[in-house]
């Protein structure tokens, strides 16, 4: 694999091994299912001069899913934050409070107008014009309103964002629902509860590599992720077509790896792939821990794949 | 007298307001303001009791893993089920990792950068800087050029005029006081955090299945019988916390005790500082109900910082209180027979009502929870590991130990709790292996529907007390189920008789050099770890119904 002088020397010059750079556009240009003479073009696409600014925003959420964007370790996650993106707003990471803070925000939108990914983490609660969530002083409700007018395109970040999640759940006390629905424009649904970083940073390297958004199913999902069900690609797949099945958990069956289609696995319902990528660096995964899925990829897995150790 | 408003809160987890009155530079009265509510309680009614763990979870995404455990256990209590030892251990293992994650990335992430300029490490000499890193620890990637590297990357940071999430920080602020060459030293160490942490993480998902949001609980036991009873796994964690603890020893209690020995005054006037302290107890060392368990971290009681008279923890205590909050106004109530009926209208008033927390009180009286309550407790109880770690940081900083009743204290028990579990754990994994040895694998226990019942789950989790209360029904379904969080009591408001919460105890009196940088705030604010998103769920807009509950 050939880099350009140029490329490398940007590398370089931000101070980042080339190694590991290579084997982080490596394993993007194969999440997106993209060939292998396409890694030099990922690489140029992550090294461009000025770092293409990133809002990102908590709504009605856990923050789990920045919590699982910081767990990048293809590039590192410092990696990301100094020299790929410019993250104008974080609440979680941001160094300044309060007023400061607001600032950092209409500053990024004013100097990015029109050019910044908003990347948006939680549903927005809807009720009584939206006063169940408040940040400064204004409704998340306004709030998702006023950025995603101005961003250049909006990424949803799991399945509170994408669908409303779990306070969307039946009864949704304060009607929460996706960014999508709240603010009546198209998302980019990178869903999972919380999604995979492999996933999130691919629709963005994806973004940044050919201009435009993934190819995407009728959930705004990236068909490149999310394109085959679990079951399809689940390693414990063979023991199913065996009528093999673990019966309670921790019985013989659990011991020997068993199918657990019995105790509730919503594999067979749900697109991601996680039994391909896994989860914090390859080490492990749900089913990979003898637990069903819960099938939390899917739109209102909460009530719709519920209860989730009954079997399907 | 003026007011100021800081909202929002950042680096923490949610949506937080504070607010201060501000005399001759120093805070003279404080309230702290939830500003989300999301209604889990509610949508938890009519479900199958074991979805409870995977859906209280989503309580927080930071503090992952402490829902489903607690969960878990008020699961077991009331289906009355003792889970076998591996299993026993194997919880106390992720849950341990919970702590070594959430804690190091709450001392470098969330809390840092409010006692480090990264301005000022771009002034720093990196040969000293390199010299400094070797007077503290013994740690790689510590040299001259490896300092170079980071000051050059904060400098072209810098020159691209993208700051990211530095830009607009209190940087310069006079109550800055590390030189130049410390500050580099801290920010290089918080860029190597960012990727140790993920290392933590991995721990957490060998045997949880993920992080964050384990996946691998269930009533009785665990389910990763592949992974907890195969010594290749086992061996991975040990590698993983070996790298934990190089960190910690070399790194992390060097960083808090030489940041607290520039700001040691802090400790002194303790400034942050709150009166009572209250902790569950944490890592259970047999099976069985909560009150017959004995605990590695032992819970207890203590009131008017008299360490002498710590007590011990008598559930039926606590109660939640609504005077100040946005919920229609009615006696203080055990949590298991709360009262929820939230206002319409919820506006924020200094003289009224100003948070969506519940104010929890033991025997009436506003407790901190947290490091700060569960280090104190085990150093009053005598537990070794404590007791060592905490004399050895007194007699580094040459501080009394009533230093400790303060945001400084609570920043270090963090750090001494951190080693602690970190070292022990390594003997859980020794345990673990001799039941391997000798054949006792079993990793869940049998257990019935036992129809209608009760239970409920205390256990201390980084953040503090943490308690899950259920009610199931004949139908084997949720009649009731209750949450009391670490943050509801630390950020709770006010109460009837006028007492302030803990942190806004802690805030008053605290010295503001300049109110519109209101870092020393911050500092006290931080240094709680709040967990909003956590402490708000307690919601029933539409029925305004009134739920009772008992204890069992």
């Amino acid at each position: 694999m050939e880099l350009k002088a140029e490329v490398l020397s940007t590398i370089d010059a931000k101070g980042v091994n080339r190694r590991d750079f290579i084997k982080y556009a490596t394993v993007v240009t194969s999440v997106l299912g993209l060939a292998p003479n396409m890694i030099p073009k990922v690489a140029e696409a992550m090294v461009t001069k000025q770092r293409p600014t990133v809002i990102w925003l908590h709504f009605a959420e856990c923050t789990g899913c920045s919590e699982s964007f910081i767990r990048s370790t293809r590039p590192w996650i410092d990696q990301i934050l100094l020299d790929i993106i410019n993250v104008a707003y974080h609440e979680t990471i941001m160094a300044p409070s309060g007023h400061n803070a607001e600032k950092s925000l209409s500053d990024a939108m004013a100097k990015y107008d029109g050019k910044y990914i908003l990347v948006c983490e939680g549903g927005v609660p809807t009720k009584n014009d939206g006063i169940y969530g408040r940040v400064g002083g204004r409704t998340m409700l306004e709030i998702a309103k006023e950025t995603t007018k101005h961003a250049l395109a909006t990424i949803c970040v799991g399945n509170c964002a994408c669908f409303g999640g779990v306070q969307a759940a039946a009864p949704n006390p304060t009607k929460a629902m996706s960014v999508s629905e709240a603010t009546g424009i198209k998302t980019v649904n990178v869903s999972g509860c919380p999604p995979n970083v492999i996933n999130m940073v691919s629709t963005v390297v994806h973004f940044l590599l050919l201009g435009k958004l993934p190819a995407l199913d009728d959930n705004g999902r990236p068909l490149f992720a999310y394109g085959q069900t679990i079951h399809e690609n689940c390693p414990r797949r063979s023991h199913y077509e065996n009528g093999e099945f673990v019966k309670t958990f921790g019985d013989d069956g659990a011991m020997k790896g068993y199918c657990l289609f019995e105790m509730g696995c919503k594999g067979p319902n749900t697109y991601n792939n996680c039994p391909l990528i896994k989860f914090n660096d390859g080490t492990n995964w749900p089913v990979g821990a003898g637990h069903p899925c819960i099938g939390c990829s899917e739109p209102n897995f909460w009530d719709e794949q519920s209860p989730f150790y009954v079997s399907i | 007298m003026a007011k100021y408003t800081i909202d929002p809160i950042t680096r923490i987890e949610g949506h937080l307001r504070i607010d201060v009155e501000i005399e001759d530079g120093k805070v003279t009265n404080a309230w702290s303001s939830a500003q989300l509510f999301r209604g889990l309680e509610i949508i938890l009614q009519g479900r199958d009791p074991r979805d409870a763990p995977l859906l209280t979870q989503r309580a927080c995404g930071v503090c992952t893993e402490v829902h489903a455990l607690a969960s878990i256990r008020t699961l077991d209590d009331a289906v009355r089920v003792k889970i076998p030892p591996l299993a026993r251990i194997c919880r106390n293992l992720v849950h341990g990792a919970q702590f070594l994650h959430d804690h190091m990335v709450h001392f470098y992430v969330l809390s840092a950068l409010d006692w480090v300029d990264v301005v000022s490490a771009m002034k720093a000499d990196p040969k000293k800087t390199a010299a400094l890193a070797d007077q503290l620890g013994n740690y790689p990637n510590s040299g001259a050029a490896d300092f170079r590297a980071v000051k050059e990357k904060l400098q072209t940071l810098v020159a691209s005029g993208q700051l990211g999430p530095f830009a607009n920080g209190y940087w310069g602020h006079p109550d800055y006081r590390l030189p130049p060459e410390a500050n580099l030293l801290a920010v290089t160490h918080y860029l190597m955090l960012l990727r140790i942490q993920s290392r933590a993480a991995r721990m957490m998902a060998i045997f949880g299945a993920k992080n964050p949001h384990v996946q691998a609980y269930c009533t009785g036991g665990v389910t990763c019988v592949r992974d907890i009873s195969n010594v290749d796994r086992l061996a991975e964690f040990l590698y993983y916390l070996k790298e934990m603890q190089e960190f910690i020893d070399n790194v992390y209690i060097p960083d808090v005790l030489a940041v607290a020995s520039f700001y040691k005054d802090w400790g002194a006037r303790n400034i942050g500082g709150c009166t009572n302290f209250l902790a569950y107890g944490g890592f259970p060392q047999n099976s069985g109900r909560y009150l017959e368990e004995k605990f590695f971290m032992p819970g207890g009681v203590i009131m008017n910082r008299d360490l002498g008279g710590i007590s011990a923890v008598d559930p039926e205590a606590i109660t939640e209180e609504v005077t100040r909050a946005w919920y229609k106004n009615g006696p203080p109530l055990p949590p298991a027979k709360g009262v929820t009926e939230p206002l319409d209208n919820a506006r924020f008033d200094y003289d009224g009502k100003y948070s969506w927390f519940k104010a929890p009180r033991y025997h009436g009286k506003p407790m901190e929870v947290g490091p700060l309550a569960q280090v104190l407790t085990a150093y009053a109880k005598g537990q070794p590991g404590v007791k060592t770690m905490v004399e050895a940081t007194l007699k580094h900083l040459n501080v009394p130990a009533t230093a400790l009743f303060s945001t400084l204290g609570r920043t270090a028990a963090r750090a001494i709790e951190t080693k602690v579990i970190a070292d022990e754990m390594a003997a859980w994994i020794n345990e673990a292996i001799e039941l391997i040895r000798d054949g006792k694998v079993e990793t869940v226990a049998e257990w019935k529907w036992p129809g209608e019942t009760m239970g409920y789950g205390l256990i201390d989790v980084p953040r503090g007390a943490l308690g899950h209360w259920i009610h199931q029904d004949k139908e084997d379904k949720i009649a009731n189920y209750q949450l009391v969080v670490p943050s509801t009591w630390n950020l709770g408001p006010r109460d009837a008789q006028g007492q302030v919460g803990p942190v806004e105890e802690a805030l008053i009196g605290t010295p503001v050099a300049d109110p519109k940088a209101p870092l020393e705030i911050i500092r006290t604010v931080h240094s709680f770890d709040p967990c909003i998103a956590c402490g708000v769920h307690v919601i029933d807009p539409d029925t305004n119904e009134v739920r009772k509950f008992k204890v069992c």
